[in-house]
């Protein structure tokens, strides 16, 4: 099976205090750490794990510049066989269907069976899956949780929806899925697994390799904008208590009591 | 002597000469057994390579020590008496031994040198060598079939107690062969051995009242059956755990001589070269190097191993001791006696699985306990670089090690604030602590490292390490920002291309720094420095244990009454310290100079300390458990009468905090840190 | 302005709590307009009526191939029937997500996706606040909705519409709808296994999140809920770390739970979490005083839960 999985270099949340810069508008860059965005990393090993059962090669793509090479190469040296970054100065400033248009792009220059996407990530919107499915005309699952290849034309997938439950449902290939964190552990990739494939071509398709048309894309083409950010007031809602241990402990017993906490 | 019975040398049985035999039995039995040491050694050349021809004088001096005076024996008292009546026994009759394969040929054969007083005091010595190495055998015998000690309980699968029976059934045959082969002699000649109520001297009583033709029956039938089992000893040995008796010889003498270092990936293969290697680590069998091999064919499978292990005493799925010996059977099925040798299958997942592997806290009590010198922590790391190199890190391992690769600290906090814990209230202002970053300077260095600089609890450590530092006088200073990770853990846990990271960058920044000496408060920087860093230039490194007793016994530090004297002290020792670098003393005379202080041991300390849970990396890992050995320890602490447990080091301090709320104790039971201890009882 | 349409998600033949709600962001989007809602499904005569007090039209599609609602086909129906300029709300959960991105290609519309707020309309650009980084910043997202958008909405931003003063009425629109076929097909749900305790059914819980840090300090909450009554649950991570079983689990992908109290211990508060609070009393419990949880907190200490809660323990066993 050939399968694309797109990724996407992000801050690293569990490595950041996420801070916003003097102006206001964009986030602080100065002191973060990127990797690759965590559920995009279940969808690179959920497809190593199909391609290891049922044969095929898996290929890996990322939108950026230069900087967001280092992802594809993480990804790389967890068993991924091919990358590719679609870099484009056109390219920036995309919005999820630009993003997903480039995709469609790089998707439509292979030949695959399958393509994957993390099901969101934490500076997203968890729409480019679903949006380069629609694009494609292929069908389309999200929040992905098991995959199980029945033949060459058909996959049984698992959704997470709410309660806990699993929604399973039969998919025909060629199909797009967007991956939930948990449908398997990924392996550990360390410094040396990176420097192994620091040398494989990584070949680099701009929009006129892609037959993207430069308007529909980046700033110019995106319908939807990010304005600016702010950090959202604190404990609005929250009446806080402060003190030693021993006073915040009266005073959520006294609370307790009130609300009807204590039994 | 005259005697009226003839040796096997010129007895003949049914017409033939029984000299045939004697030169048969030889014949076969050294071909046999070369031909199984030949297929034993095949392993071995295959290994990968290992440092241990070198240092020859401190070889030398470990084989007297350890193997010849059986050193490490009477750390088990009953066993390693018998163990040692046994070795020693052997040795005597190894020269007996030999002898009587040639007298078979040759009657008059005697040892050069055997012919004079010396042979006579010789014959004296073994015969009641013989006697005590058959009462030893009779005894541990007991000892295994009444499962004496709980080592000898084990899983069935594991169970070598028939053998172990078995092979002290034989030695003891061998000992009434001998004996009986002599004592038929003795009383056919009408003499009594000199060795009065030996082994020898109780038979030749009983034979005199023999007919002389029983008595020449009972000499030839003595000699042969010693000679056939003799032979068959020599080629079983390599079939099991008795392969020590051979290989304890050598196994000792390339035993590792320095503590608390890591093996180089390949011993052929630089820092620098590393990255060309196509694969790290153990994966196969013979990923291993040829002394690691060396190592599973000496395990004597005593389990004394195991029974210092903290992960096994807890219930993780690991015992050292069967690391050793699923090993050597594996091993014995790749490489069989007859036909080909098997193709080498992955290790994990077919005897050894990822959480044993990664079970160990890599204290080393097993290490210090080995009779053998058989080594445990460069064969676990050498197996988590071969599944660090494959992906297989658990997943609560992977975070701490992505952020110890971006941010040099495993809680991925910001850089910039490693220097945080100076600006403390009611700290910063009595104490300035120099920051290298901003262009200050020192002669000493304070080595921080990471939980010191960014856990809440522990940066009281760090603060209580300056005022100890600037009341001892000395000149000192951080690295701030620039100080990563020691990469302590990170090397034992198998990420060996991040240590190396970490490492050129730490001693990059302390040769910049041009300070002339470093201290520490943290054991595994220390050791990390001191033992992994291998760096010539580095200036001189000291724990503050270490620094706090130099500076008391100089008088330069002088420490006031203790504060509270109802309290009852026990110094915890840390692995990084005390067994990886034999620092017990300091931290101990440091205490002791606090006057009135009250100080107990626990049952387990100095180089037998009961390890805290372990440290760096460990505490990210979720083992499977039982128990906590933090909580066992605390329990220690307690059966010792002490109310405070004094360590040495900040993950001990985590641990047995977190213990202390865990058992419940938090009212009977207090833990510091030995540099809080100092800080608070600074005079002035 | 375009027209603008409410999606109804339903459950056992009502309505979700989101249903209302979607009739105030409709308002705050255009004050003036008529909203109508729109439902999916077999068998939904029901909610239709129950919608039609809320709404000015509900549009009906009523089938069996959507007696399970599939994305897929349900996404072909809405491009089928709705105008091309309508402005799709929904509820932002897992149905959404599945349908909202590709409704909003066929569409040819804008997606804005997990709003938690309007700052209003500027001639046609609609304003928006979103939340990134699991909540530790917010962002305005801009967009133009001339020619419709498709606009999911996090459940319990808004307050639901209650005045039910519409008067609507309830058009089948079945036939516009259309056949779809397509190339997913629906299996079955397979329920999460139910673990030995009902959260759902507790008034006082007492949950936990990544500030308990180790598996052995579950006891230490343990302790707390049983001085309380209360029962223990949990947020994500101590069910993805095999501490808790699943059915403890609050949040979008586990239990929804409406306790009379909720002690929020070392609960960040994502927004998947605070999807599975419907009401209650919080009190959060974080060492992080930017944690998100104190934005829907009622009360909040800043303070680590392993000290808190013993001590809390401690006082309500004295009495």
């Amino acid at each position: 099976m050939e399968i694309l999985v797109c990724v996407k270099r992000v801050p690293d949340t569990e490595e950041n205090e996420i801070c916003l810069n003097g102006a206001g508008n964009d986030i602080e860059c100065e002191d973060l750490v990127y990797s690759v965005n965590e559920w995009d990393n279940y969808a690179v090993e959920e497809a190593i794990q199909i391609v290891d059962r049922v044969g095929g090669s898996v290929t890996v793509v990322t939108v950026g510049d230069e900087d967001a090479e280092e992802v594809l190469r993480r990804e790389m040296a967890m068993g991924a066989e091919k990358g590719i970054l679609a870099t484009d100065d056109a390219f920036e400033g995309s919005d999820g269907k630009g993003l997903a248009t480039i995709l469609k792009g790089v998707a439509e220059k292979g030949n695959y069976d399958l393509i994957m996407t993390g099901a969101q990530a934490d500076d997203g919107a968890a729409q480019v899956g679903g949006m380069l499915a629609a694009l494609m005309d292929l069908p389309y699952a999200s929040l992905v949780n098991l995959i199980e290849v029945v033949d060459d034309k058909k996959l049984k997938v698992g959704r997470e929806i709410e309660g806990g439950n699993q929604e399973m449902s039969e998919i025909e290939l060629p199909c797009v899925l967007s991956i939930q964190t948990g449908i398997n552990e990924p392996r550990y990739v360390g410094i040396r697994g990176i420097r192994k494939v620091a040398s494989v071509e990584i070949p680099a398709m701009g929009a006129g390799d892609l037959g993207v048309d430069a308007g529909a894309v980046g700033a110019a083409g995106a319908i939807v904008k990010r304005a600016d950010y702010f950090v959202p007031e604190m404990g609005e809602g929250a009446e806080m208590i402060e003190g030693s241990t021993e006073e915040i402990v009266e005073k959520l017993v006294e609370i307790l009591k009130a609300k009807g906490g204590i039994k | 002597m005259e005697t009226l019975i003839v040796g096997p040398a010129d007895f003949t049985f049914l017409g033939i000469p029984t000299i045939i035999f004697s030169f048969l039995i030889p014949v076969v039995g050294v071909g046999c057994f070369a031909y199984i040491i030949a297929n034993r050694l095949a392993p071995l050349i295959k290994a990968a390579p290992d440092n241990r021809f070198n240092r020859i004088p401190e070889r030398v001096f470990q084989l007297i020590k350890i193997w010849l005076l059986q050193w490490r024996q009477p750390r088990y008292m009953a066993a390693g008496v018998l163990h040692i009546m046994i070795f020693f026994g052997f040795l005597v009759l190894s020269i007996r031994s030999t002898e009587l394969v040639v007298v078979g040929l040759s009657d008059d054969f005697m040892m050069p040198g055997m012919d004079g007083i010396l042979g006579s005091i010789y014959g004296f010595i073994k015969d009641y060598a013989a006697t005590v190495v058959l009462i030893a055998c009779i005894i541990a015998a007991i000892r295994r079939v009444k499962k004496a000690e709980d080592r000898f309980n084990v899983p069935k699968e594991f169970d070598h107690s028939s053998e172990a029976i078995f092979v002290l059934g034989l030695i003891s045959s061998l000992m009434i062969a001998e004996s009986l082969y002599e004592a038929s002699h003795m009383a056919a000649a009408g003499h009594m051995p000199a060795a009065i109520f030996s082994l020898v001297w109780f038979e030749t009583l009983i034979l005199s009242v023999f007919p002389v033709g029983l008595l020449q029956a009972i000499h030839i039938l003595a000699y042969y059956v010693h000679d056939v089992i003799f032979f068959f000893f020599l080629c079983f040995l390599p079939m099991g755990k008795h392969f020590h008796v051979i290989t304890s010889f050598f196994n000792v003498l390339f035993m590792r001589l320095d503590k608390g270092n890591i093996k180089p990936v390949r011993y052929d293969v630089s820092d620098e070269q590393l990255d060309d290697l196509e694969s790290f680590g153990v994966k196969k069998m013979e990923d291993f190097t040829w002394k690691h091999i060396l190592d599973f064919y000496s395990c004597a499978d005593c389990g004394r191993c195991s029974d210092q292990c903290p992960a096994n005493l807890v219930g993780r799925p690991l015992s050292p001791r069967f690391i050793s010996i699923k090993a050597r059977e594996k091993i014995f099925e790749n490489y069989p006696l007859r036909g080909e040798h098997a193709e080498s299958k992955p290790l994990m997942g077919d005897i050894y699985s990822e959480d044993e592997i990664w079970s160990c806290t890599t204290c080393g009590a097993c290490e210090q306990e080995c009779p053998l010198g058989i080594e445990y922590i460069d064969k676990i790391v050498d197996l988590r670089r071969g599944m660090v190199d494959e992906g297989m890190v658990p997943q609560s391992l992977q975070k701490p090690l992505s952020a110890l690769e971006k941010r040099g600290n495993a809680w991925g906090k910001m850089e910039k604030k490693r220097a945080d814990w100076t600006k403390a209230e009611g700290f910063a202002d009595t104490c300035a602590v120099k920051l290298l970053e901003k262009g200050e300077e020192a002669d000493t260095l304070y080595f921080v490292d990471s939980i010191s600089s960014y856990d809440d609890r522990m940066q009281d450590l760090a603060r209580a390490t300056s005022l100890v530092l600037a009341a001892g006088g000395t000149d000192f200073c951080i690295l701030g920002k620039d100080e990563k990770d020691s990469g302590n853990e990170v090397r034992r846990f198998g990420e060996e291309m991040l240590f190396q990271t970490l490492k050129d960058h730490n001693i990059d920044m302390i040769l910049e720094s041009g300070v002339k000496h470093i201290v520490t408060a943290d054991p595994h920087a220390y050791n990390a420095i001191k033992n992994d860093y291998h760096n010539d230039q580095l200036p001189s490194i000291e724990h503050l244990a270490q620094y706090v007793d130099r500076k008391v016994k100089s008088g330069e530090i002088t420490l006031k009454p203790v504060e509270d004297s109802s309290r009852v002290y026990t110094y915890h020792d840390p692995c990084y310290l005390g067994r990886h670098n034999s620092v017990y003393d300091a931290p101990r005379d440091a205490m002791d100079a606090i006057p009135g202080l009250r100080r107990v041991e626990m049952a387990k300390c100095r180089d037998r300390s009961l390890c805290c849970s372990g440290g760096g990396l460990m505490l990210f890992y979720e083992p499977e458990e039982e128990e906590r050995m933090g909580v066992v320890r605390v329990q220690m602490a307690a059966e010792a009468g002490a109310n405070v447990i004094v360590t040495a080091c900040p993950f001990c301090l985590v641990n047995i905090e977190d213990a202390i709320k865990v058992a419940k104790m938090d009212d009977t039971m207090e833990a510091i840190d030995f540099s809080e201890l100092i800080a608070r009882h600074l005079e002035g | 302005m375009a027209q603008i349409f409410a999606y109804i998600s339903y459950k056992d033949g009502v309505a979700d709590d989101a249903a209302l709600e979607l009739a105030t962001v409709a308002k705050k989007i255009d004050a003036g307009a008529d909203v109508n809602a729109i439902v999916v499904g077999s068998g939904v005569d029901a909610v239709c009526n129950e919608m039609a007090a809320s709404y000015k039209e509900v549009w009906k599609i009523d089938k069996d191939t959507v007696a399970y609602p599939n994305a897929e086909i349900i996404r072909g129906m809405l491009v089928n029937a709705l105008p091309k300029d309508a402005i799709v709300l929904m509820a932002h959960d897992t149905f959404s997500m599945d349908l909202g991105p590709g409704l909003s290609i066929k569409m040819d519309s804008p997606y804005v996706p997990d709003v938690v707020g309007i700052d209003g309309v500027d001639g046609s650009t609609l304003k928006t606040v979103r939340q990134e980084f699991g909540g530790q910043v917010s962002t305005h997202v801009n967009c133009d909705i001339a020619s419709g958008a498709v606009i999911t909405v996090r459940p319990g931003s808004f307050e639901a519409d209650e005045s039910k003063s519409a008067g609507g009425s309830v058009v089948d629109k079945t036939a516009d709808a259309g056949d779809v076929s397509v190339k997913r097909t629906f299996l079955e749900v397979v329920e999460a296994e139910a673990g030995d305790v009902d959260i759902t059914k507790s008034d006082v819980l007492v949950s936990i999140g990544r500030g308990i840090e180790e598996e052995e300090n579950i006891e230490v909450a343990q302790e707390l809920a049983d001085a309380m009554g209360a029962v223990v649950s949990c947020s994500r991570p101590i069910v993805d770390a095999k501490w808790l079983e699943k059915s403890r689990q609050v949040g979008t992908s586990g239990q929804t739970v409406k306790p009379n109290v909720y002690m929020a211990m070392g609960i960040s508060g994502s927004f998947q979490h605070l999807g599975g609070i419907k009401g209650g009393f919080i009190i959060a419990v974080n060492k992080n005083p930017k944690a998100p949880i104190f934005q829907v907190a009622d009360i909040g200490v800043v303070a680590d839960i392993l000290e808190v809660m013993p001590a809390l323990t401690e006082k309500i066993q004295e009495g």
